[in-house]
């Protein structure tokens, strides 16, 4: 026998994945090389008539990842909606199948069963992988994605794409004819096949259209918690700072009713006129970065010194970035007693990111309770929504340093006024 | 070349009585201010008589600005070295400074502490840069190069800063001082401040478009 391994029990790998890392598990479990797995699970694959394919899925289903306790399978079987949506795509592609198969096309048949399992498993794994196998498998479907929901898509995309399913159904078509060399061989099984396609269509197509709208009703419900998560980032921003600062100036009172005047136009602009607090009326995100440092020169009283390197329109991501800095700014200014705030801003091709940093004097980020909002849902969450990251340093006396990182989506747009890309290294050390 | 040893001797030129007379009093106790000059053509004969360790210039004079300074006196004189004073921190004149030759730029809103020790770098034949200049740096040399924006004689090497002194840049534009660069890079203060004066001559000798633009603007190429 060869030698063992690791001796661990079998688990997936997802460190070294290429789809569910079953095939990196079973090299380490066994003491073999990744690839040499690999290799063979696509041998077995190519011979089994495509049983190898459900087979891995279910691996991936049963086996608990490396660091994880259970496997997504026991997390999915109390997931009932999402074992319903699997049983419902299951019928559906055995409808299809049966189709297929009255039409006699066998290799459609031979192949296509097996992946029934595949697809009851797939759609388990989908719903139930824990986030960060979630944004791997989003990684893999986003170019199919993009392909077929048309977001952002180019014309010559959608040319290719019509192009090739006009190719796909003269072949299909054609491939039938020719097989069934006179169209009345053909319309006798077909005419079955409807019946039966029909009656099938008349059995499950409420519970199918349920399951559809079961799916559209959980996705509203997850964009309306997400919003309601902006909605408290954001009046923390705005009215709980700004409660904490005329707290913290009660002894002035001009400066209280200019504080809660500016406060009071604020709320008024974003329940009437639908502008968010904080939102920011800039042109560009060097603007936004200069709009910063007004506010909270003119609110703290403390110099905010602005270095931005390169510039980049607007959006969505880009704004949810400005606000991450304006807290972790005004935070700086409200808590580390620094005299002077830095504030450094630099738009990478691919990357934009945000140093905040003082003097002042520190916090153990591991001793701030978990209620305190300002770090946790404005800078961290308020990132990882979307799509960057945040990271603190700081310690008791030596000041803190607030890095936030935001990848780029359109990487094409220029970074800096010449507008081509950049050569050098990003290798920054931390 | 004149030590750190004693303390360096400075010249002031700046229009403006008010600020010469405040830094004057403010930098008495580190550095000694040997003369003072509120025009482009007093400054040049005053430097020339004085032979100062360095010269705090302001990038704004009436009569041609802090570069025509820096032009007449370099040219019998290239051991002066100029440090750079300016309220306005628009990079064209900035760059225009350092081009002509200035080893450092500094804001007028600088500490005084911080401004005796850019001083004793500029006199050391250091450099010294503000965190707004390693801002416009790192923006100047934010793109590779295309072909047609260098010239092609020149020597690439100087039309791109490395990563690590792109490292060094960003800390600076940060606000970090060379100390504590040091500490968060793992490296020596003696290797921060080659690196920032590398940065220093590729900024002075780049043909970049940038900056051979922003110095044409100024009449100075």
């Amino acid at each position: 026998m060869r030698h063992r391994g690791d001796g661990q029990p079998l688990r997936r790998d997802p460190q070294d994945r290429l789809l569910g890392g079953v095939a990196a598990g079973i090299a380490a479990w066994r003491g073999f090389s990744p690839t040499s797995v690999r290799i063979v699970l696509t041998v077995i694959a190519l011979f089994t008539g495509g049983w190898a394919i459900p087979l891995y899925c279910a691996a991936w289903l049963l086996i608990p990842a490396r660091d994880a306790e259970t496997s997504i399978g026991a997390r999915a079987r109390h997931d009932s909606a999402g074992i319903t949506l699997a049983v419902g795509l299951g019928s559906l592609l055995c409808v299809i199948l049966l189709l297929a198969g009255v039409l006699n096309n066998n290799v459609v048949a031979t192949y296509g069963w097996p992946q029934v399992v595949s697809l009851l498993c797939l759609t388990l794994i989908w719903r139930n992988a824990p986030d960060s196998e979630q944004e791997a498998i989003r990684h893999l479907v986003e170019p199919l994605e993009s392909l077929s929901t048309g977001g952002g898509q180019t014309r010559r995309l959608s040319v290719i794409r019509l192009v090739v399913a006009a190719l796909l159904l003269a072949g299909g078509l054609g491939w039938l004819v020719e097989s069934h060399e006179r169209l009345s061989y053909l319309a006798a099984p077909l005419g079955g096949v409807v019946l039966v396609a029909g009656g099938l269509v008349l059995l499950l197509g409420p519970w199918w259209l349920r399951i559809a709208r079961d799916l559209m009703v959980e996705r509203q419900a997850r964009a309306r918690a997400e919003e309601r998560a902006d909605m408290a980032a954001s009046l923390h921003d705005s009215v709980l700072q700004t409660l904490a600062l005329i707290q913290r100036r009660a002894d002035d009172p001009q400066q209280v009713v200019q504080l809660a005047r500016a406060q009071e136009r604020d709320l008024r602009s974003w329940l009437f006129e639908g502008r968010a607090p904080g939102e920011f009326d800039a042109t560009s995100f060097g603007d936004g970065i200069r709009q910063i440092q007004r506010d909270v020169e003119a609110r703290h009283g403390i110099p905010v010194e602005v270095v931005t390197v390169g510039d980049c329109p607007l959006d969505d991501d880009i704004g949810a970035l400005l606000a991450a800095a304006r807290e972790a700014t005004v935070n700086a200014a409200k808590w580390s007693g620094a005299s002077v705030i830095s504030l450094y801003a630099e738009v990478e091709p691919d990357t934009v990111e945000v140093a905040v940093r003082d003097r002042g004097k520190g916090f153990d980020p591991a001793a701030v309770p978990g209620d305190r909002k300002g770090l946790a849902e404005s800078i961290h969450r308020r990132m990882s929504r979307h799509g960057g990251s945040a990271t603190v340093n700081s310690a008791p006396g030596e000041g803190t340093k607030v890095t936030l990182r935001l990848p780029r989506t359109d990487a094409s747009a220029p970074g800096s006024a010449d507008g081509t890309g950049e050569v050098q290294g990003k290798g920054r050390r931390r | 070349m004149t030590g750190s040893s004693s303390a360096p001797r400075v010249v002031l030129v700046d229009d403006h009585g008010l600020f010469r007379s405040g830094v004057r009093a403010e930098l008495g106790r580190h550095v000694e201010v040997i003369g003072e000059a509120e025009d482009v053509g007093p400054a040049i004969d005053i430097i020339g008589r004085l032979l100062p360790d360095v010269v705090l210039l302001d990038v704004h004079l009436p009569g041609g600005g802090g570069q025509a300074v820096i032009a007449a006196v370099k040219q019998e004189h290239p051991q002066v070295r100029f440090l750079a004073l300016s309220a306005s921190d628009a990079p064209e004149d900035v760059i225009a400074v350092i081009r002509a030759g200035a080893r450092g730029y500094v804001t007028k809103t600088i500490s005084t502490e911080d401004l005796a020790d850019a001083i004793r770098r500029v006199a050391d034949g250091d450099a010294v840069f503000s965190h707004r200049l390693a801002g416009f740096v790192l923006d100047a040399f934010a793109a590779a190069p295309s072909p047609a924006d260098v010239k092609p004689s020149f020597d690439p090497e100087l039309d791109q800063l490395t990563s690590r002194e792109r490292e060094v840049l960003r800390l600076i534009a940060q606000g970090y001082t060379y100390k504590e660069i040091a500490r968060e890079l793992y490296i020596s203060v003696k290797t921060v401040e080659t690196h920032v004066s590398s940065v220093l001559r590729k900024l002075q000798l780049s043909s970049r478009h940038q900056l051979t633009r922003w110095a044409a603007e100024r009449r100075l190429t």
